[in-house]
């Protein structure tokens, strides 16, 4: 198959040259000039949302970067930095990318069962938009009233441990406790899941019915549909909510906060108790400090997903 | 003073700030002064921070929207007067505010404050606790909780402290209240989540170690059978402070406020919300005190408190932050 | 062929072989799960909360002011949203594919700089006039919204054959807007629904950003009325949710009402794939 030739002047005009007639050598200069001219046009389309960007949230981020490096009288200094790599906030550090990983990749495989469960059902349309606003409410829903949501069901003289206990199994006595990274886990899928199914039920529309038909047609059995054509179409796209996923995870405070005061180091309850507590006056900038290691890990997020989307195309083919 | 009002009464508005209407009954403190002096008040960001009340003066300067008056931690008191931002002001009844609960500079004042007490349902927890000894009854399984993290909650850090004074420590040596409270967690007596009225009228948390004041107004309210009891082996208080907006929108409503609250009536106000008012000493002098009010407080102990300095509280506070995950770890 | 598309429940597949309803099955043991794992938990939450303490809720002054105030603020944002990250996500895929990661890399930032840091910094470089104003929360919502409407459009565009449809576009005589309008946005219906959820929620649900800023939203408004005791504070936040739902549902319906009304449904004619191109 060719190279498309576009119509000039479509969306699709690449405006390179070398793709139209031959260009007079004599007027390279104006050549030059007319590319970049073209190429300011294609980036045209973005500069709003570039400007936005920078403005709403490029700029506080360098005031964050900053002031990580500044002390209290504006000098330079790095003390907040190694501050904020050692000790109980390294350990943070850590606690809180293991809280990440494990709150995005088991509400990314729940959800996306959850959402393929909705979107194949038959009669499905009140279903689909009950799921979706209930799905929008619950991704929002958080903080103090989640925990006591979960203490009033899941604490040790909750509801649901109390229906286990009479049908004669504690969890408590078996080693269960809310109040543990596992159970910060249970509590964070109530709002990880439901943002899972948002976000991916638009993929699940790349699948096309025509192609699970096809496949049946070749004999495929469930699993072969899902290794072949399903599995590699979604994957992208699954990978990008995982990665929302981690990020939320990773900034989530206010619930991890209300269930155990603390008592599990985590960056964004340390960054919480510098920035806005009642406790600790004058070290807002290890706050801070604390807070470009937050990018910096999501940083790295991005770099191991844009490795895992290379792969993940290199099955496409 | 009359001519005070009459500038206030022109401005006819006051912006508080991270006042919760139920936090030592500042919601019958503002609509009194509202309806006294016709000024409408605006209380913004409920659930803030001393350090929100800072940030709010920095960064909404100019706006009309600003905060007049603060009501922080000493801590946050000290830092505001050292970044400049507060007004100095003398209240009418300035002598009656002992020196050392001042600034030098008159930036600010305390004015309120109360212990670290032990709440508990006694519907619910049949042999009262007296003492922070008393908790490691294996009868309070699953029942005791503080209300917040001591490294973000000044309530919750008070109460490692009092419990560090109970256990061989000193306003020097908070670890023995960590190590404290290790032990109250191992023994599957501490719940580690944050307990509020919600936590206890559920049955999920009994037992709540808290300021007493809240403790009566922000439990005592739903919960009727709630009593208040401050430990007699770990005696730890503290104040809360006043201070003024350098640029503060409402320059005279607020001075008017601070008349007000450091007056008669208002240090009563704060003692019907069983606070312990900084002028009580003079107000029970003078006969001038509620004696209803004064009568409900949980009985003090005796003798007098001493707070900690700022390099001691500093100090406790690397500590806690460093330890606190040793509690659960 | 029309055995293959006949009753899918009977899962008679074209080789004859009879497939049990276990689908059917499946389908149903998963979204039971789902919704005892999301209901049990409100229902305790109800059964404490008593339904005479939702009365003393709505009762308080201030709530349909702050509900206005924050109903504004999500129109406002989800408005500036979409029309911030539409023709951008649009034109990504389309033209700049190579801006794509980088494009995903800053839509993702908002996600993990602390409200409070976001504020602060906010404040410290807007103009007064903008201080001054409400609507500098809804600019502000509107960064926060960010990665979840991106993603949201991300997801419904790689769902489609963007290239094809937009040249087809073209050749029929479409300009820039009326690709985006006619053709491009009715096969995004789900992922515009999704994201215009997740923005709506989110500014109905915002308590941190609005309270730092002192004004009293919904949330706000919540948490200040919740105070009179606990079994109120969970009525409050309960109320706070099925409030929400309830503009969603609302937002939901009309939008469905709308498609079937100009009888938008998936391009499906354009459905060509880079594998199936290869071949050739």
């Amino acid at each position: 198959m060719g190279q498309t030739v576009a119509a000039p002047g479509s969306l699709q005009d690449p405006g390179a040259l070398g793709s139209g007639p031959a260009a007079p050598s004599a007027s390279s200069v104006r050549l030059t000039a007319l590319s970049s001219l073209r190429w300011l046009r294609r980036v045209a389309g973005v500069v709003p949302f570039g400007a936005y960007v920078t403005l709403g949230l490029l700029l506080p981020m360098v005031a964050v970067a900053v002031g990580a490096f500044q002390n209290n009288s504006g000098g330079f200094t790095l003390s907040n930095v190694n501050t904020a790599v050692h000790g109980i906030y390294l350990h943070g550090f850590w606690q809180s990318i293991i809280l990440s990983v494990l709150s995005s990749v088991l509400p990314g495989i729940f959800g996306l069962v959850i959402a393929y469960a909705i979107f194949t059902a038959r009669r499905g349309n009140l279903l689909r938009q009950v799921a979706i606003t209930a799905s929008g409410v619950f991704a929002n829903f958080g903080g103090v009233p989640l925990a006591f949501l979960f203490i009033a069901t899941l604490g040790s003289g909750g509801l649901a441990t109390q229906w286990l206990t009479d049908l004669g199994f504690n969890p408590y006595n078996h080693g269960f406790s809310l109040y543990t990274l596992a159970g910060v886990v249970v509590v964070y899928m109530y709002f990880q899941i439901p943002l899972m199914v948002l976000i991916i039920l638009p993929a699940l529309e790349g699948l096309r019915p025509a192609w699970r038909e096809a496949a049946e047609n070749v004999g495929a059995s469930n699993w072969q549909y899902w290794r072949y054509v399903g599995g590699p179409v979604l994957l992208p796209s699954f990978l990008g909510c995982l990665l929302l996923l981690f990020g939320s995870g990773l900034s989530a405070y206010a619930t991890a906060e209300a269930l155990t005061n603390g008592a599990i180091p985590l960056t964004s309850i340390q960054i919480g108790s510098f920035l806005n507590g009642n406790v600790i006056a004058g070290q807002e900038n290890v706050g801070k400090a604390l807070g470009l290691g937050m990018v910096i890990i999501i940083a790295i997020a991005m770099v191991i997903y844009v490795a895992l989307q290379r792969r993940a195309a290199k099955w496409l083919r | 003073m009359s001519a005070l009002v009459a500038a206030a009464e022109k401005e006819g508005q006051l912006n508080v700030i991270t006042l919760p209407s139920n936090w030592a009954n500042y919601g019958a403190i503002m609509s009194d002064f509202s309806a006294k002096y016709h000024i409408h008040i605006t209380d913004a960001n409920p659930d803030g921070s001393s350090q929100d009340e800072l940030n709010a003066v920095n960064q909404l300067k100019g706006q009309s929207r600003a905060p007049d008056v603060l009501d922080v931690g000493t801590a946050f008191a000290v830092k505001g007067d050292q970044e400049g931002i507060l007004a100095p002001y003398q209240v009418a009844t300035w002598s009656d505010i002992p020196s050392t609960a001042k600034a030098s500079d008159s930036t600010w004042y305390a004015d309120y404050g109360g212990y670290v007490a032990i709440g508990y349902n006694s519907a619910t927890v049949k042999t009262p606790p007296t003492t922070f000894k008393s908790l490691l009854n294996p009868a309070y399984k699953n029942q005791i909780a503080i209300n917040g993290n001591p490294t973000q909650a000044n309530a919750a850090f008070s109460a490692v402290y009092a419990a560090a004074l109970a256990n061989g420590g000193s306003l020097s040596n908070i670890a023995p209240g960590i190590a404290y409270f290790k032990q109250l967690h191992s023994e599957g007596n501490f719940v580690p989540v944050t307990a509020s009225a919600a936590t206890m009228e559920s049955g999920q948390t009994p037992i709540i170690i808290w300021w007493d004041y809240l403790l009566a107004s922000e439990i005592g309210s739903s919960v009727k059978t709630l009593k208040i009891v401050i430990p007699s082996d770990g005696v730890y208080a503290s104040y809360y402070d006043q201070a003024i907006s350098k640029y503060a929108p409402d320059p005279a409503a607020a001075r008017l406020w601070e008349e007000y609250l450091y007056s008669t009536t208002g240090q009563n106000l704060w003692l019907e919300g069983e606070a312990r008012p900084i002028e009580l000493p003079t107000l029970v002098a003078n006969g001038t005190v509620n004696q209803a009010a004064y009568k409900a407080l949980p009985p003090a102990p005796a003798g007098t408190v001493t707070f900690p300095t700022q390099t001691q509280a500093a100090a406790a506070e690397n500590v806690v932050a460093q330890q606190w995950s040793s509690v659960i770890g | 062929m029309a055995a293959i598309t006949g009753p899918r429940r009977f899962g008679l597949s074209a080789s004859g072989r009879q497939r049990t309803s276990k689908p059917v099955i499946w389908r149903w043991v998963v979204l039971l799960i789902t919704a005892a794992y999301f209901l049990i938990p409100l229902w305790s939450a109800l059964r404490f909360a008593g339904i005479s303490a939702f009365g003393s809720v709505i009762g308080f002054a201030g709530f349909g002011s702050s509900l206005w105030l924050s109903v504004k603020l999500a129109t406002l944002t989800t408005l500036i949203t979409i029309a911030l990250m539409l023709p951008t996500a649009v034109y990504v895929h389309l033209r700049l594919p190579k801006v794509r990661r980088l494009l995903e890399g800053i839509t993702i930032l908002p996600i993990v700089i602390p409200p409070v840091v976001l504020i602060v910094g906010v404040l410290a470089i807007a103009p007064g006039f903008l201080k001054s104003s409400d609507l500098l929360l809804a600019l502000e919502y509107v960064v926060l919204a960010m990665p979840f409407a991106y993603r949201s459009l991300d997801a419904g565009l790689r769902a489609l054959d963007l290239k094809t449809i937009v040249e087809a576009s073209n050749s029929l005589g479409g300009g820039w807007i009326t690709t985006l309008w006619r053709v491009i946005l009715p096969n995004l219906r789900t992922a515009m629904l999704s994201a215009v959820v997740l923005t709506v929620a989110l500014v109905l649900g915002e308590y941190t950003m609005a309270s730092l800023d002192l004004y009293q939203t919904f949330p706000v408004w919540i948490y200040v009325n919740s105070q009179a005791s606990g079994q109120v504070s969970v009525a409050a936040s309960l109320l706070a949710l099925f409030v929400t739902w309830l503009f969603l549902m609302l937002i939901t319906v009309l939008a469905t009402r709308q498609s079937r009304k100009t009888g938008g449904g998936q391009v499906t004619l354009f459905a060509v794939t880079r594998q199936e191109t290869r071949g050739n």
